[in-house]
């Protein structure tokens, strides 16, 4: 049994594409065949975050449009073969696919792959429809920021909206430092303020620049946010797996004695 | 309340959940502004027949509030009206 899952936050930059790649990463990393759709049409991105850019000949839009067969257009990933990506097309724009289309595509895709995750464009319109009309759940990732919360608790109503109830939350990008000082809120506010079942925590760490720099995903690597990755990847299989402390590694000595332990 | 509460109160991580949270009660009501315009000026039409209202200084808005059994927390319509001065008699005459 296949499951749809769509990564959306309403907000642009909070990580969708990074979330993406790195679950879908983490997902083929626990044997599982997984299939990452690029749904940005005209901003594609997660070619690039997955180091995939170059094998690109035909994407998403030319598979709606039969101009290309399925198997075509899908590219394996450089070191899990049981992973593949779908890329989006760069030079159109989103009214090029209807929800429809994509809940035909994704139902072709169900045969093959145990995990289909699409990677939403930021925003409410035409390419959001398009990336939620076959999905059965969502993760919806957030920061802990007034307007990225604020977005995020609007894109839980319009999934609901649309039937869809099985909604997991992710908080990127927290600074346990700032959250100890009393200058961001903390996960527990961020969960308090938008009433939906959290499945992980990023720290907001610059492995993951690096990681993009590379077009490498990180997830499972020694690193904090690798490591957080990872277990998010493991719950969405339905494993258990308790909360990561986020608290390690992050006074100013521990994280100058992290820089001396790598390499 | 402890000392250090009073300071923790006013950290911006707080400031931020309170205005979120106050943020999020009206998003979530659907409310745009022209319709709390709408209810408002309606406000002050009906309470202007009994008693003289400052119309500039009223505010109103939607806010949360404990239901009435304590269980749980729902929307409230929240207006805040300073009274000039209380007409006498029966305005409908």
């Amino acid at each position: 049994m296949s499951e749809v899952i769509v990564i959306t936050s309403g907000k642009g930059g909070v990580g969708k594409t990074t979330t993406s790649a790195n679950l879908g990463t983490g997902l083929a990393m626990l044997h599982k065949k997984v299939v990452l759709i690029d749904t940005d049409i005209g901003l594609r991105n997660l070619d690039v975050v997955m180091g995939l850019e170059n094998r690109i000949v035909y994407n998403l839009v030319d598979v709606i449009e039969g101009s290309c067969r399925l198997s075509q257009a899908l590219i394996k990933d450089k070191r899990y073969p049981n992973l593949q990506l779908l890329p989006s097309a760069q030079t159109r724009d989103k009214s090029s696919v209807s929800p429809e289309q994509m809940k035909k595509l994704i139902e072709s895709l169900k045969e093959e792959f145990d995990y289909i995750l699409l990677d939403c464009p930021a925003g409410i319109e035409q390419g959001f429809k398009n990336a939620i009309a076959g999905a059965d759940r969502a993760v919806v990732v957030t920061t802990p920021e007034v307007s990225a919360i604020r977005d995020a608790d609007r894109i839980i109503g319009l999934l609901e909206a649309n039937d869809i109830h099985h909604i997991d939350l992710i908080v990127n990008r927290i600074r346990m430092d700032m959250v100890k000082r009393g200058d961001m809120m903390s996960i527990e506010d961020v969960i308090d303020i938008l009433a939906v079942h959290l499945i992980g925590a990023v720290p907001d760490d610059e492995h993951i620049v690096i990681s993009t720099n590379q077009g490498e995903p990180l997830t499972g690597s020694d690193c904090l946010s690798g490591q957080a990755y990872m277990n998010i990847a493991r719950r969405i299989t339905g494993e258990e797996v308790p909360m990561l402390d986020l608290n390690v590694k992050n006074g100013f000595f521990s994280r100058l004695a992290g820089v001396f332990k790598k390499k | 309340m402890g000392f250090f509460d009073f300071f923790a109160k006013n950290k911006s991580g707080n400031v931020a959940k309170d205005r979120l949270k106050l943020l999020l009660v009206s998003d979530r009501a659907n409310c745009s502004p022209e319709i709390m315009e709408a209810i408002k000026n309606d406000i002050i039409k009906v309470i202007s027949k009994y008693m003289d209202v400052d119309t500039e200084a009223l505010d109103i808005q939607i806010t949360q509030t404990q239901s009435e059994d304590g269980k749980e927390v729902v929307p409230a319509l929240f207006a805040n009206i300073p009274i000039k001065d209380i007409k006498n008699g029966n305005p409908n005459k």
